[in-house]
């Protein structure tokens, strides 16, 4: 008897479940119903609500806090910006931001708020593939867009050669990034033997390591040594005395600041002299505290350079804002945030639809440089990376750079 | 809140649900604490996109296939582990754990740590909820079975349950291999619903938030796991006003029904239609005895 209490339990409380969940379709549908028989109510609705919303989501918890928190704060300044400047198309913005924690799961839980509850016209962010991987699915089904800020996986917007309608990016891509960093290696500083180090654990990590050492090689240089470790580690010895024993010319560390900052220390204490080089995981103040001497001629790529003078007005209103200075994903989501303007003036209008239309053909000139997205790709095509090189505790650019073929 | 959120709270609860009720028959039934469930999670999960992309198989036996291969792989765990006494198979599990999710950041074949996108879409609420339905019924009859009994027993008090003629060991090795099951297939939904899968998901952290749903639920009761996954998956999203307190507030009220309640929020019972019905006749008796 007992189990079939059980079992009966169980049923009613799907039952009442399921009950619930349908009472609230059918209240949706009813409400649809409602719209559809009164449309032009909505219409009216929709041009006396003169604000107009813009999602973001990232991390603002967790080991990439620094960054989303630098974004999140760009993307608000520059709302209010545009509100004090009387709004665009007439309508004040507001800007809705979640957190994402770093996980997937909690960034799909965002998205699915953002397009359905604050029905945000675009959402700007994530600053990592492994989230803005996961969220297209439900951009497609709510038919909102989506500009990435800082995922650099190519499988972001193009999947086994298809398309995703609804995600863009203002960031170049790993391929592409890893082919420079090689490129400027190979031939510019025409280095011959390489050694990489990357955290196996790690997206970003594995997929510059992987073009790295393709365009290495088939630029005729040699990989002497790969060694991988996985993030959390703070010793990277075993790892550095092999790759002391290859005797490379240069390191390539495709990974974040604070094992940068780590790993670099260590080499220099145990007398590896090669030039260091990495991506746009480097760039941050605290890379600079905590291994000044140990990063001194090193390389990496970047999306910016920090000392143009198109960015310095963005650096300064910052600045002054929030006193504090901006991270690399700052300068990312500020020119996400002009695609995203740009697009609205050209669609003239708030419809998602049509931004993700004008999205597809858009070509402005960034802070991080010219943005022509292809509409093929939704990366913005052909976008120079900077070469920038850690001269005694500073940034200095060398120069813009695309990879010869 | 809109529909379409909450439908994505609820697939979710019901994916969380399914990996609860195993954890919960291995440790609220048999008293053995696992850490390293994301990792059975995992296999399931990279196992039924293989059987769905590669094969071709239909949702649900790519999904049993990958429950199965899960259950498999924990019987070698087990057997490994399982004679080991108190806190050494919880270490176990915690390390198993972690080298699964390490295997895959460098299996190239499926990805590694960059990735598998494009999984086909084929989860909804319904069959996440016809899954979880067929998923608490096996559960509730196999603890009211003997088996059953012999592993409560086991939790209980090993050595007394080993002195009446009980098998310990097998008993620990079948809950957690049923364990094992659902939580690869609730992997397997995990791949299903978003289209995508990265080792990263199935870290540490997410074991301990199952085994933090289990003892919030209430140790040895099905019903309070049920409750207990719809409410610590809602909760954050519920929280989101609370912007960057939010988890500061999850962690909050978790620890407040700890204190409050330290035996979970239903502590060994189960909300059952004969209870309801006891406390009905409890009302109308008492309902006569005001009239008379």
């Amino acid at each position: 008897m007992r189990k079939f209490w059980g079992i009966f339990l169980v049923l009613v409380l799907v039952v009442s479940i399921v009950a619930v969940g349908c009472g609230q379709k059918q209240e949706a549908a009813k409400e649809e119903q409602k719209t559809q028989e009164a449309p032009k109510e909505e219409a009216k609705q929709e041009t006396a609500g003169d604000v107009v919303k813009v999602g973001w989501i990232g991390s603002l918890t967790g080991d990439q806090a620094v960054w989303g928190q630098c974004e999140f704060n760009t993307v608000k300044m520059l709302v209010e910006e545009i509100n004090a400047q009387g709004g665009l198309l007439g309508k004040k913005l507001e800007a809705v931001g979640y957190d994402t924690r770093g996980d997937a799961m909690e960034a799909v839980n965002a998205v699915r708020r953002l397009t359905s509850q604050d029905k945000v016209v675009t959402i700007i962010g994530p600053n990592a593939s492994g989230q803005a991987i996961p969220i297209s699915t439900v951009l497609e089904e709510m038919k909102v867009p989506d500009i990435a800020t800082v995922a650099t996986n190519p499988k972001v917007t193009v999947v086994d050669g298809k398309t995703k309608p609804f995600n863009f990016r203002v960031c170049f891509i790993d391929p592409y990034q890893g082919a420079v960093a090689a490129g400027y290696a190979a031939d510019v500083l025409k280095f011959k033997k390489a050694a990489v180090l990357y955290d196996v654990a790690d997206d970003y990590s594995q997929g510059l390591t992987e073009f790295f050492i393709k365009t290495f090689t088939e630029k005729g240089g040699e990989i002497v040594a790969k060694e991988a470790f996985k993030s959390g580690d703070t010793d990277f010895r075993p790892q550095l005395s092999k790759i002391k024993t290859a005797n490379p010319d240069i390191i390539f560390m495709p990974y974040f600041f604070k094992e940068v900052a780590l790993s670099a220390n260590q080499a220099r204490e145990l007398g590896i002299n090669a030039v260091l080089m990495g991506g746009d995981g480097w760039p941050s103040e605290v890379l600079l505290e905590m291994a000044k001497d140990a990063v001194n001629g090193s390389y990496f790529v970047n999306h910016v350079d920090f000392d143009d003078p198109a960015v310095q007005d963005f650096k300064n209103r910052y600045m002054k804002k929030y006193d504090r200075k901006v991270e690399l994903n700052g300068y990312l989501a500020h020119d996400a945030f002009l695609m995203f303007v740009d697009a609205v003036k050209r669609a003239n209008s708030f419809d998602p639809v049509a931004i993700r239309d004008a999205l597809e053909t858009t070509k402005i000139q960034g802070i991080t440089g010219n943005i022509k997205i292809g509409k093929d790709t939704h990366n913005p095509e052909g976008k120079e990376a900077a070469i920038i090189k850690i001269v005694d505790g500073k940034y200095v650019f060398q120069q813009k750079y695309a990879p010869s073929n | 809140m809109d529909w379409f959120y909450i439908k994505g709270i609820l697939i979710l609860s019901g994916i969380n649900l399914m990996a609860v009720l195993g954890l919960s028959l291995l440790t609220g039934f048999t008293g053995l604490f696992s850490f390293g469930h994301a990792g059975f999670m995992a296999i399931g999960a990279y196992t039924a996109a293989t059987m769905g992309i590669k094969l071709g198989l239909p949702l649900i036996p790519s999904l049993l296939i990958g429950g199965l291969i899960s259950g498999v792989i924990s019987l070698f765990i087990g057997k490994l582990t399982l004679n080991l006494k108190g806190d050494y198979f919880c270490i176990a599990t915690l390390g198993f754990g972690e080298a699964i999710r390490l295997i895959l950041d460098n299996v190239q074949y499926f990805g590694g740590a960059r990735g598998w996108p494009g999984i086909p879409l084929k989860i909804d609420l319904w069959n996440v909820a016809i899954i979880n339905v067929v998923g608490i019924l096996i559960l509730i009859n196999l603890i009211n079975s003997r088996h059953g009994r012999n592993m409560i027993a086991v939790r209980e008090e090993e050595l007394a349950a080993k002195t009446i003629g009980i098998d310990t060991f097998k008993h620990k090795m079948i809950s957690l291999f049923i364990s094992a099951v659902y939580a690869g297939i609730a992997g397997g939904m995990v791949g299903y619903y978003t289209g995508f899968l990265q080792p990263k998901m199935f870290s540490m952290n997410k074991s301990t938030e199952l085994t933090i749903i289990v003892i919030f639920g209430g140790i040895g009761s099905i019903s309070g796991s049920v409750l207990g996954t719809l409410l610590l998956t809602a909760l954050p999203e519920i929280l989101r006003a609370f912007a960057l307190w939010r988890l500061v507030a999850y962690g909050a009220a978790v620890i407040f029904i700890m204190i409050s309640r330290p035996e979970g929020l239903m502590g060994g019972k189960e909300i059952t239609l004969k209870g309801f019905i006891r406390l009905l006749n409890i009302r109308k008796r008492s309902g006569k005895a005001a009239e008379g």
